[in-house]
């Protein structure tokens, strides 16, 4: 059992484990950014049809991938939390959202900064970027229920019910959304078009991918430890609470020779 | 089962009298559209697939927040757990009777919207047909929301930003079909896939539904 | 038959209420949960009915809770301190619905109208009953199936005196039937031969460190010991 990797479901085991790898991951995204960035938008020459537009393309391509990969990652960290009941797996699952949140908003603003000159629109109803709108719901539809419910045992559990019937949803929405888009004038240009991407283009793209799993590994750590910290908190509360309701009780019950005997 | 869906028929005509809450919001939401939108024939017959399921749709929701709700509150919910029947046929009939009392009226209704709208008569059945087909899934998914909402006060916007994401998928099929009707075009499609989807639910719904209740009632 | 409770604890809330409680109820039983508000007793009524979390063993004679929480649940039936009556319907309509849902026979709704003084008010609307009228109807449902064990949530609250003593008959005769009684309840009911229970002797004792010996994760002494922060 030691071996196991449900050791790292236990709270304390991941706080260990987590304060060791939180830094590095957290330096090695940095270091992966920082050149992956520094290559895609300055070391690359500007497209021949998208001009520099290009460039907001290796920004949006991993947000849209860490978009659909993080649900992922809920929806699995989620089942082992319904299946397992850990506790931790819950939380791995909770704070993950708020990152995916992000993710999405960055591909959905990234997609409308691209949109605006090329199509010359802020916002098209383009299929992809669609899709991408409804998973934002869904992110905030998870969260909204989260901060709704007030005790974490219950929230979990609930929780992991929406993230599964979501991610049914969210998987049917997308080929609902393709097939709505294709009664109309398809955009002629879409922005993840895998032929559009050169060579030149292509490494410091996969750079890029690479940063930002790091940095959602390094934010997932943290904000699982910040999660940790709180409901560890919130028990200690309550454990405080119960030592003084009992010490009350015991005062009463001495007095009290019926419930002494 | 049976006794659990009379039951819940039985209230729904006594408070609110059944589906005509839902019906005079169906009307409003349209006369609201057309007042937003202008009177121009043709721009209302181009919105009113769309409208029509949209607002079903609200209608719909607007109404779920007491499905469980009421008999949580009192106690009722309880009992409901411990009785013979099994929770997720609790669940089962209480969404049908959801739907009988607020989604069915509306496609029976919708017509006389249609004819509002300036929706072409050609779509008059289709639109009937795929209300038919596509709102039970509405209150099937709709019972998954009310039930992980249960225990949340003033829960109504919660249940919306739940309970909506999940009714996409039926509101494109369902609009894609009338308006696919109005242009004349094949209808099979769209509506097979609603139906489809409807009957998915049916299977999906109770079972998330009870799985919610339980844990809200622990 | 007889229901036997080993070893139970709950929590509620993230905390544990009390520990280590076993009891065996055999027929004919009645027992009165007695402790302080805070105590669990209401909990414990939900988790011998199987609507509560609990860990330890609840089983009535072979049947047990963890195993079989449907065969277990057909055995018992719960009354919370909500009467979970439905305002809109009269009060008949309340009753045959529970009696349709419990395959009950017309002849038990019949007595369970007349011995909680029910037919009078058959046709209004429970909405306008009173608070003890409610109460009554909500407790009629214990009659109209026929379930060995009985667990009561404060039943005799908003009961008039004459009621409570009709309501003390009803539970000694299905004791005298056979029946087991486990109720909450702060005053006494006046059923014969019944026993006490006092919660608070098993309270979750907190240890000396001030943390519960935890079944919760989040207070593993591990932290502590190596300074997790």
């Amino acid at each position: 059992m030691n071996n196991s990797i449900w050791t790292f479901a236990n709270p304390h085991n991941f706080m260990r484990l987590s304060g060791v790898v939180a830094p590095w991951a957290a330096a090695l995204a940095a270091i992966t950014l920082a050149i992956g960035l520094g290559w895609s938008l300055f070391a690359t020459p500007p497209d021949y049809q998208q001009k520099e537009t290009i460039k907001i393309f290796f920004i949006h391509v991993p947000a849209a991938m860490m978009a659909v990969n993080i649900y992922a990652v809920m929806v699995i960290a989620s089942l082992i939390g319904l299946i397992r009941s850990h506790p931790v797996s819950h939380l791995v699952a909770k704070a993950a959202a708020p990152i995916g949140a992000a993710f999405t908003l960055v591909a959905i603003i990234t997609g409308a900064l691209w949109g605006q000159p090329m199509w010359g629109a802020w916002w098209v109803w383009d299929a992809r970027l669609t899709s991408v709108l409804i998973l934002l719901f869904f992110y905030l539809g998870y969260l909204a229920l989260w901060n709704a419910i007030e005790d974490p045992v219950k929230a979990a559990d609930l929780a992991s019910i929406l993230c599964l019937v979501g991610s049914l949803f969210a998987f049917m929405s997308r080929y609902a959304v393709e097939f709505w888009n294709t009664l109309h004038q398809g955009a002629s240009l879409s922005l993840d078009k895998e032929s559009h991407v050169a060579d030149v283009y292509y490494a410091p793209l996969l750079v890029m991918i690479l940063g930002v799993y790091l940095l959602f590994i390094a934010l997932l750590m943290v904000g699982v430890r910040t999660e940790i910290r709180a409901r560890r908190l919130r028990a200690l509360r309550i454990a405080q609470i119960g030592q003084a309701d009992a010490a009350l009780t015991r005062t009463a019950a001495a007095g009290n020779p019926a419930s002494a005997q | 089962m049976k006794a659990v869906f009379l039951r819940d028929l039985r209230l729904a005509f006594r408070l609110g009298g059944g589906a005509g809450q839902s019906l005079a919001f169906f009307l409003i939401a349209i006369t609201l559209l057309a007042l937003g939108v202008g009177p121009a024939p043709d721009l209302l017959s181009r919105l009113a697939p769309g409208a029509l399921w949209v607002f079903a749709l609200l209608a719909c929701l607007l109404s779920l927040d007491r499905l469980f709700q009421a008999d949580y509150e009192d106690g009722s919910l309880d009992h409901l757990l411990l009785a013979p029947t099994p929770l997720e046929g609790v669940a089962l009939a209480k969404s049908a009777a959801h739907w009988l009392t607020t989604a069915a009226p509306l496609a029976l209704f919708a017509p006389v919207l249609g004819a509002m709208l300036n929706l072409p008569d050609a779509a008059m059945g289709t639109l009937v047909t795929a209300l038919l087909l596509g709102t039970p899934a509405l209150s099937l998914i709709g019972a998954i929301g009310a039930a992980l909402t249960v225990g949340v006060r003033r829960g109504g916007l919660l249940l919306s930003l739940l309970v909506l994401p999940l009714y996409l998928p039926t509101l494109i099929f369902g609009a894609m079909a009338v308006r696919a009707a109005a242009e004349g075009l094949p209808v099979l499609e769209p509506l097979a896939l609603l139906g489809a989807l409807t009957l998915g639910c049916a299977a999906l719904g109770p079972f998330a539904a009870a799985a919610a209740l339980r844990i809200n009632l622990s | 038959m007889s229901l036997i409770v080993e070893n139970l604890s709950c929590a509620r809330g993230g905390r544990t209420l009390f520990t280590g409680l076993s009891l065996r109820a055999d027929p004919g039983a009645f027992i009165a949960l007695r402790g302080p508000n805070g105590a669990g007793k209401s909990t414990l009524l939900r988790a011998l009915a199987g609507l509560s979390p609990s860990r330890g063993s609840i089983r009535w004679g072979e049947t047990s809770l963890a195993e079989d929480a449907d065969a277990y649940q057909e055995k018992l039936l719960y009354a919370g301190h909500l009467d979970a009556v439905k305002p809109a319907l009269t009060v008949d309509e309340n009753l045959s619905f529970w009696a349709e849902l419990h395959d009950g026979s017309a002849e038990a709704l019949e007595s369970a109208m007349a011995r909680f003084r029910l037919k009078a008010l058959a046709s209004i609307p429970a909405g306008q009953c009173s608070a003890g009228q409610k109460r009554r109807l909500g407790l009629a449902r214990l009659v109209v199936t026929e379930r060995p064990v009985w667990l009561l949530d404060e039943p005799t609250v908003s009961l008039d005196a004459e009621s409570a003593r009709d309501f003390a008959g009803t539970v000694s005769a299905h004791c005298a039937a056979g029946g087991v009684v486990i109720a909450a309840t702060h005053i006494e009911l006046g059923v014969e031969g019944g026993r006490e229970l006092w919660l608070d002797r098993f309270a979750a004792v907190p240890a000396k460190d001030g943390l519960e010996a935890a079944d919760d994760p989040f207070l593993d002494p591990a932290f502590e010991r190596e300074n997790i922060t």
